[in-house]
């Protein structure tokens, strides 16, 4: 972490082909909004300094890291979804990055390509793409899709009308036919980028990967356990960023700055040390993924006086709950390995999909929640459809649940207050 | 002590004052443009020593007497529960929102709904469709009331597109009285299974400055499986639940 300040990206920038003037104005509108649901915060805990360095260096620093890393030959891959293996990509020796974009930009220019009842992660990542201001998907050499709900799908070939786009397909049953068909796609996605880099994938490499992402993932993990108590130790919000940052920071440093934050977070329990006072009510949250800058129900949860205690969610517990096994010797064995944990994410485009309803109804109990709040964006169907089940498990289980539908506006801040206080209050 | 329960909404701001329980006064004014200079005019009369304020204006509320805040929710749950202690259930219509809440003993909120941000079905959508029938909202409850309920449909919730429809259905030549019922009903088929979804049994109260409509009134007692009851002053149960939450545990 340096001290001095920040140096000038612009030259870099527009090397990048962004629209500098419209770039800026974004970069000052994220700005404000970390300001706002970050920097007022009390007492957080002093890991949390990496993630602000990280965020304010978000197209800065990193890009920089990425820029040289490519200059030297190496190639860097844009994601949108858990389901494509970083380790795959990084044991061909590229650089994993995700694309997803958490803020409502450009949608006039969106709109004229894709129906307006597109759900804001989607017209969000278009936006950002046609509005010339994210340097993550510029620097992406290649972008890798995947057939997961039919906007993203759709999306993917208009996309590909613009960059570089690979699509991975996806089954939608988790059976063996299922599994055995999947396995050939991460098999052929590691030959794409196999030639991409012109690097292959050994034993050796897929290894050290498998590790590697799985450290990053532990170390998660070890953060999210902290939550079991009360006080907890950090903010929701703060537990948020983390994942959010994991999907784009460089793996080794992000563990490493990951551990020592659970170490302080630990230490903290144990103190019986927290930034809301014990007994404030807690919350498990669950839904669709949000995306930097996307804090906005955490923002009013946490300003509410109570506490997210976890996500179900791809920005969340989806990311870092399982592990790739790491027994395996040879490279097709690694392969299955890789298969079979990816296959066992549990989104809502498969059918039928009761392990997401499972998680919720445990980490509820586990993180002691007193009330979930079932997230979805507007106009997504897949998690629409599933919340009427996620809500009957949930109150089976005996809590309640408020069901949010909203996107990336602010218009709607105070209604959803206004409904996630008379929940809290209900609690 | 004195509690003034402020509920500062988008249409009206309430104000109930309470000593020891029992209201001492009541008042209502328009929000205007500015719904916290007609709250203050409420603090101004100095008759109070806490004040707890409600509704959309609750946190800026907040920001400008320092005072308590509680969410419409609980409020018209306390309210509603300390006028009709046998209620199980809130059906609020006021001018931009809609909510409906199921209770629990001494009016624990169980859960409850709140319309999206748009007002469809609420007291402002009434009083754009009665403009567009050329009625005044008296005139539309009353023709509603007396047409039969065999005739028209109105499918469009949203304000703007209801609107066109009824127009359309004007211009037509359809009955403007069977129209206005055709509007009630719509709006009362979808309290009806927002109340059903939360759970809700009777007795209901019914409150909001559209519990005054005599034909919704009429509309959901026909379809509600319970007793429906309305407060003499629909339009305060939100101020009185505010004051009411003092003390009783009030958030934050
Ligand atoms: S919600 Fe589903 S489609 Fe979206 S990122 Fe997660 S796994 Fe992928
Ligand atoms: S939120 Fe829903 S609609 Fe949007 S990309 Fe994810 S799965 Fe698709």
């Amino acid at each position: 972490m340096t001290e001095t300040a920040a140096p000038d990206y612009h030259q870099m920038w527009a090397e990048l082909g962004l629209d500098l003037p419209t770039h800026d104005m974004l970069l000052q509108a994220v700005g404000g909004m970390y300001g706002d649901a970050y920097l007022t915060q009390p007492n957080r805990p002093e890991g949390t300094g990496y993630l602000d360095f990280v965020l304010s260096e978000v197209h800065g620093l990193r890009i920089k890291e990425l820029d040289d890393f490519r200059k030297q030959g190496g190639k860097v891959v844009g994601t949108f979804c858990l389901y494509v293996p970083e380790e795959i990509v990084r044991a061909a020796g590229a650089w994993c990055v995700g694309l997803c974009a958490g803020a409502e930009f450009a949608y006039d220019q969106v709109e004229q390509i894709m129906p307006r009842n597109t759900c804001a992660l989607i017209k969000s990542f278009m936006g950002f793409k046609l509005a010339k201001v994210c340097p993550y998907i510029e620097s992406s050499d290649l972008v890798i899709g995947e057939t997961t709900c039919d906007g993203k799908k759709k999306a993917y070939e208009l996309l590909g009308d613009i960059h570089n786009v690979y699509v991975m397909e996806l089954p939608q049953t988790k059976d063996a036919k299922a599994l055995a068909f999947w396995r050939e796609r991460v098999a052929e996605l590691m030959a794409k980028v196999e030639e991409l880099t012109g690097n292959k994938v050994t034993a050796d490499s897929l290894r050290t990967a498998i590790k590697e992402v799985n450290d990053k993932r532990r170390a998660l993990q070890r953060i999210a356990a902290t939550f079991k108590a009360d006080p907890v130790p950090m903010s929701g919000k703060d537990r948020l960023l983390a994942t959010q940052i994991a999907f784009y920071d460089d793996v080794p440093r992000f563990t490493q700055m990951m551990n020592t934050l659970a170490d302080e977070l630990e230490a903290r329990v144990a103190r019986g040390e927290g930034v809301a006072p014990k007994g404030a009510k807690r919350v498990l949250v669950t839904g669709t993924p949000m995306a930097i800058p996307n804090w906005k129900l955490h923002d009013i949860i946490e300003k509410a006086g109570a506490v997210v205690v976890g996500e179900e969610m791809c920005t969340g517990s989806r990311y870092y709950q399982d592990l790739v096994s790491e027994d395996a010797t040879t490279l097709d064995e690694m392969i299955d390995d890789i298969a079979e944990k990816y296959l066992d994410i549990n989104c809502a485009c498969f059918t039928p999909n009761q392990g997401r309803i499972d998680d919720v109804v445990r980490m509820a109990k586990d993180l002691g929640a007193d009330g979930v709040i079932d997230y979805t964006l507007n106009f997504c169907g897949l998690y629409a459809m599933e919340q009427h089940s996620v809500e009957d498990a949930v109150k089976a289980a005996g809590l309640p649940v408020l069901r949010i539908e909203t996107d990336y506006s602010m218009e709607d801040v105070g209604q959803l207050s206004t409904r996630v206080e008379a929940f809290l209050e209900m609690l | 002590m004195r509690v003034l329960g402020l509920d500062i909404g988008s249409r009206s701001v309430d104000a109930v004052w309470l000593e020891g329980g029992r209201p001492l006064d009541a008042a209502v004014t328009d929000s205007g443009f500015d719904p916290q200079a007609a709250a203050r005019t409420f603090v101004d009369r100095g008759e109070h020593d806490v004040i707890v304020a409600t509704g959309y204006g609750r946190h800026a509320a907040r920001e400008a007497f320092g005072c308590e805040v509680v969410t419409e929710i609980k409020a018209y749950a306390l309210g509603a529960s300390v006028l009709f202690p046998e209620a199980a259930s809130v059906l609020d219509i006021g001018g931009q929102d809609t909510k409906v809440i199921a209770l629990g003993p001494g009016g624990k909120v169980i859960d409850f709904e709140m319309n999206d941000k748009c007002a469809a079905g609420t007291g402002k959508f009434l009083e754009v469709m009665a403009k567009a029938l050329g009625f005044d909202l008296e005139e539309m409850a009353a023709a509603a009331l007396a047409a039969d309920g065999s005739g028209i449909q109105i499918s469009s919730m949203c304000t703007v597109f209801a609107e066109s429809e009824v127009t359309g259905l004007v211009h037509r030549g359809a009955d403007r009285a069977a129209v206005a019922r055709g509007l009630h009903d719509s709006i009362a088929k979808r309290t009806l299974s927002s109340l059903k979804r939360v759970g809700a049994t009777g007795p209901l109260v019914f409150a909001g400055g559209v519990a005054k409509n005599a034909a919704m009134v009429e509309l959901v007692r026909t379809g509600f499986d319970g007793e429906v009851l309305v407060p003499e002053e629909s339009q305060t149960v939100g101020a009185l639940g505010a004051a009411l939450s003092h003390g009783a545990g009030a958030h934050e």
